[in-house]
């Protein structure tokens, strides 16, 4: 039952299938119990194995109905050029923030595998809601690098226009812009598309109030959006230990009657793995689900945080040999799939949006100071054109003193 | 069908499917011709209703806006009429509310949403104020957010605390957001039917203690009165109505308080006094030349509104008027407002709403010469 023009409809006719009846028949397409559908798994999903081989079938974490197919060569082909693209991305951002270029920028080095997987995993008519770790998987997701980086350029909000990306504006108070996910896939399910929305989220952040609304929304109304939280395992300084002691993030799904799953957030084959069949379940009607992704914030919550005052060199250093890119680096060559040729013209791509970042970060655009008006509301307000008048008129002032230094002389 | 709050026994949803079916559609049929005495619940229902016919992206929910029809019925037979997906209750989290509004107006649907009172709508204040007043701004326009808050507000109905607060300020003071506040009946329908119109967001305050009040009034000939309005893009926002005229003094209120001002300026006229009263109707944006132009006619102002007078949208008048009117005015300008406490108890309200009294005192202190 969608939304037509003929709106008078029935109330009786326009229920829609309970959201326990669609969570049993996924569960029952699976043979397993709902409760088991809704756990995670035992153990969380992992494929590939920090030195890059293919773990044996039996210790990847699968179960019965959560089962995980590895996925197409070339799919994980691209995902690795994007891993190369997203971690020369993220070195060069916080270079061109050590410059001065940009205010800050909020690294997801050591996270690149978890990025990739959250934008490649989606169709083009689906949507992603992103925070500001994530300028990634927005670029993954097509967007334009130096647009995405307006942000942090600090010369407006935000650079790219979220309807033509079906991207959501980077978001920074926490997991507010879960349920603006949930506000989408709900206006697609009413008109009849088949819509998948991912909404991400930090480990620090499910302790928000819109994280548990948000996913309680989507399960009422058994809506197709995927939460993929980035369990990096900081909130800034504070560990995940003080944030939550549930058994796991992803055991919050079953309290609202969806699924959860755990995967290793630094094996882009098991994500991979994970999130295309979320999607799947996802635009089949199975409702929401939550993803966990264990991975690690290699580098300070940004430029302005020293986070040795709150870690371990030694544990960042654990994590440096999990890395996302260089075990699929070997996977990949040790398969055959990749030789010196295909890493070289990777590089060279990655290369290509570094320049292209140095290149428009470096130039000073120009701001507009009337732009501070122009956006406000659609249709604008007598104050506000008052106020851009008294600015405009300031601005005139200034120009005319600095192109007549004695006249300013003589005002004094 | 009084104001209540949600103790009653049928806020709960247990009034039939049958029975709200049978309520709507004899309301869409009884419908009469010519003035009638109509309540604001029903033109705003009405407004809600005739919004939804024009418009399939128009969708309405909240908590208790279903079956029941609103804990103050505004939004009674929608459910019947339009379907589930068209009027529908949520989860109780008014946060979630706002925000999935907000994904909704993203993906192209025009959410019309209920917070069932006034100091309920706080746990959404993040919403508002981080994406609704700011996500048109973010974007530079690429993104529209055409979203209405409904919050019915302010006291006078004997309410128990948390039911009587007069929040318009916090909105008002938010950049990036319309608010508007309805006074008379026709006005609920056309400020309604335009705040839904709007592609802004409005934050939409329902005074409801006037839910009840009756005018008479054609609500086919507003109906045609809008459709006209509309299409030749004319709008009640940012202007202000001369409720009453008057040559002496200008009492400016809004929402709840323009009755007691009307009653006011008639209790004045008996001394002898001709207060000119304006309903300012959209606190934003605000009209400044329909209030200055009474003003400067006057020489003489009051302002009088619900809500706690310390920094609040009564000192922005204030401040506006002063600016513009500083050469004009024979005497201070005055507020009438609500002390700086929380709301009180039912039985000492009446101490603290403007009255008719105070009011009047308020106008004797304007530095007559005689
Ligand atoms: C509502 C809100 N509170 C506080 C902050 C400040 N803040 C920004 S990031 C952050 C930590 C979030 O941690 P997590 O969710 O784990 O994400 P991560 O930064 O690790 O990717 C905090 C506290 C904020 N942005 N929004
Ligand atoms: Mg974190």
């Amino acid at each position: 039952m969608t939304i037509s023009a003929d709106h008078t409809a029935h109330p009786d006719t326009t229920g829609q299938a309970p959201a326990e009846d669609a969570l049993s028949e996924a569960a029952k397409k699976f043979g397993i119990t709902a409760e088991d559908y809704m756990l995670p798994a035992r153990h969380q999903i992992e494929m590939v194995d920090p030195d890059g081989r293919l773990k044996p079938e039996g210790e990847q974490g699968t179960e019965p109905g959560h089962e995980y197919p590895l996925p197409g060569d070339e799919e994980l082909l691209a995902a690795y050029e994007q891993l190369v693209v997203g971690r020369r991305v993220n070195d060069q951002n916080s270079a061109l923030v050590r410059q001065g270029r940009m205010a800050v920028y909020p690294s997801s080095h050591g996270q690149e595998a978890c990025q990739v997987a959250a934008a490649l995993c989606l169709s083009q008519g689906d949507w992603m809601f992103p925070t500001y770790r994530d300028a990634v998987a927005v670029m993954t997701r097509g967007v334009d690098p130096v647009q995405v980086m307006t942000i942090f350029r600090g010369d407006w909000h935000g650079g790219f226009d979220p309807l033509q990306h079906k991207v959501g504006i980077q978001c920074t108070p926490l997991t507010t812009q879960l349920l603006h996910a949930v506000g989408v896939a709900h206006a697609a399910k009413l008109r009849g598309e088949d819509t998948v929305v991912l909404a991400m989220c930090g480990d620090g952040a499910t302790s928000e109030g819109d994280f548990h609304e948000a996913l309680n929304f989507a399960a009422v109304f058994h809506l197709p959006v995927i939460f993929f939280v980035q369990n990096n395992k900081y909130a800034i300084s504070v560990p995940l230990a003080h944030q939550s002691v549930a058994p796991s993030l992803a055991h919050k799904a079953v309290g609202y009657g969806m699924a959860g799953e755990r995967v290793d957030g630094n094996d882009v084959v098991a994500l991979l793995a994970v999130l295309d069949r979320a999607v799947k379940l996802a635009r089949e009607g199975s409702g929401p689900l939550l993803v966990e992704a264990n991975t690690y914030r290699m580098q300070a919550h940004t430029n302005a945080d020293d986070d040795t005052r709150y870690r371990q060199n030694s544990e960042v250093a654990e994590w440096r040999a999990k890395d996302p890119v260089n075990r699929m680096r070997t996977y990949l060559t040790d398969r055959g799939l990749l030789d010196d040729d295909g890493e070289a013209r990777i590089r060279e791509k990655a290369e290509a949006v570094a320049t292209q970042l140095r290149d428009g970060l470096s130039e000073d655009v120009p701001v507009e100071p009337q732009e501070l008006f122009r956006h406000v509301f659609e249709k604008t307000t007598p104050q506000l054109k008052e106020q851009s008048a008294l600015l405009a008129d300031e601005l005139a002032r200034d120009a005319a003193a600095s192109q007549n230094p004695a006249s300013q002389e003589a005002a004094k | 069908m009084s104001p209540t709050i949600t103790t009653s026994s049928e806020a709960n949803g247990n009034v039939s499917a049958a029975t709200a079916r049978a309520a709507a559609s004899a309301a869409a049929t009884a419908e009469a011709t010519g003035p009638q005495p109509v309540t604001m619940a029903k033109a705003l229902n009405t407004a809600l209703a005739d919004a939804m016919h024009a418009d399939p992206s128009v969708l309405v929910f909240g908590e208790d806006v279903g079956q029941l029809g609103g804990v103050f019925r505004i939004t009674d037979g929608l459910t019947a009429t339009f379907g589930e997906q068209r009027c529908f209750d949520t989860p109780l989290a008014e946060s979630g509310i706002v925000g999935m509004a907000v994904g909704m107006a993203i993906n192209g649907m025009r959410p019309v949403i209920e917070m069932q009172f006034d100091a309920f709508a706080y746990p959404a204040f993040e919403q508002i104020v981080s994406h609704v007043a700011k996500m048109h701004n973010r974007t530079k326009g690429a993104v529209k957010l055409p979203m209405v808050i409904r919050v019915p507000y302010g006291g006078g109905i004997g309410g128990v605390e948390h039911h009587c607060d007069s929040s318009e300020s916090y909105y008002a003071h938010t950049a990036g957001l319309k608010v508007f506040t309805p006074a008379t009946v026709a006005d609920g329908y056309r400020m309604l039917r335009e705040a839904i119109d709007s592609d802004d967001p409005v934050m939409f305050m329902e005074p409801k203690k006037l839910y009840w009040s009756k005018d008479q009034v054609d609500l086919a000939e507003l109906r045609n009165a809008h459709s006209a309005a509309a299409s030749a893009g004319q709008s009640s926002e940012g202007r202000a109505a001369v409720a009453r005229p008057g040559t002496d003094a200008t009492l400016i209120a809004y929402g709840p308080s323009v009755p007691t001002a009307l009653a006011a300026a008639e209790a004045a006229a008996l001394e002898g006094r001709s207060l000119e009263v304006i309903d300012v109707r959209t606190l934003v944006p605000f009209d400044d030349a329909t209030v200055s132009e009474s003003v400067r006619k006057t020489g003489r102002a009051v302002v009088i509104a619900e809500a706690h007078g310390f920094a609040s949208v009564s000192s922005e008048i204030v401040a506006r008027v002063q600016e513009r009117c500083f050469h004009h005015l024979a005497a201070p300008i005055r507020r009438v407002t609500g002390f700086d406490i929380p709301y009180p108890a039912p039985k000492l309200e009446k101490y603290y709403l403007p009255g008719v009294d105070r009011i009047l005192d308020a106008v004797d202190d304007l530095q007559w010469e005689n």
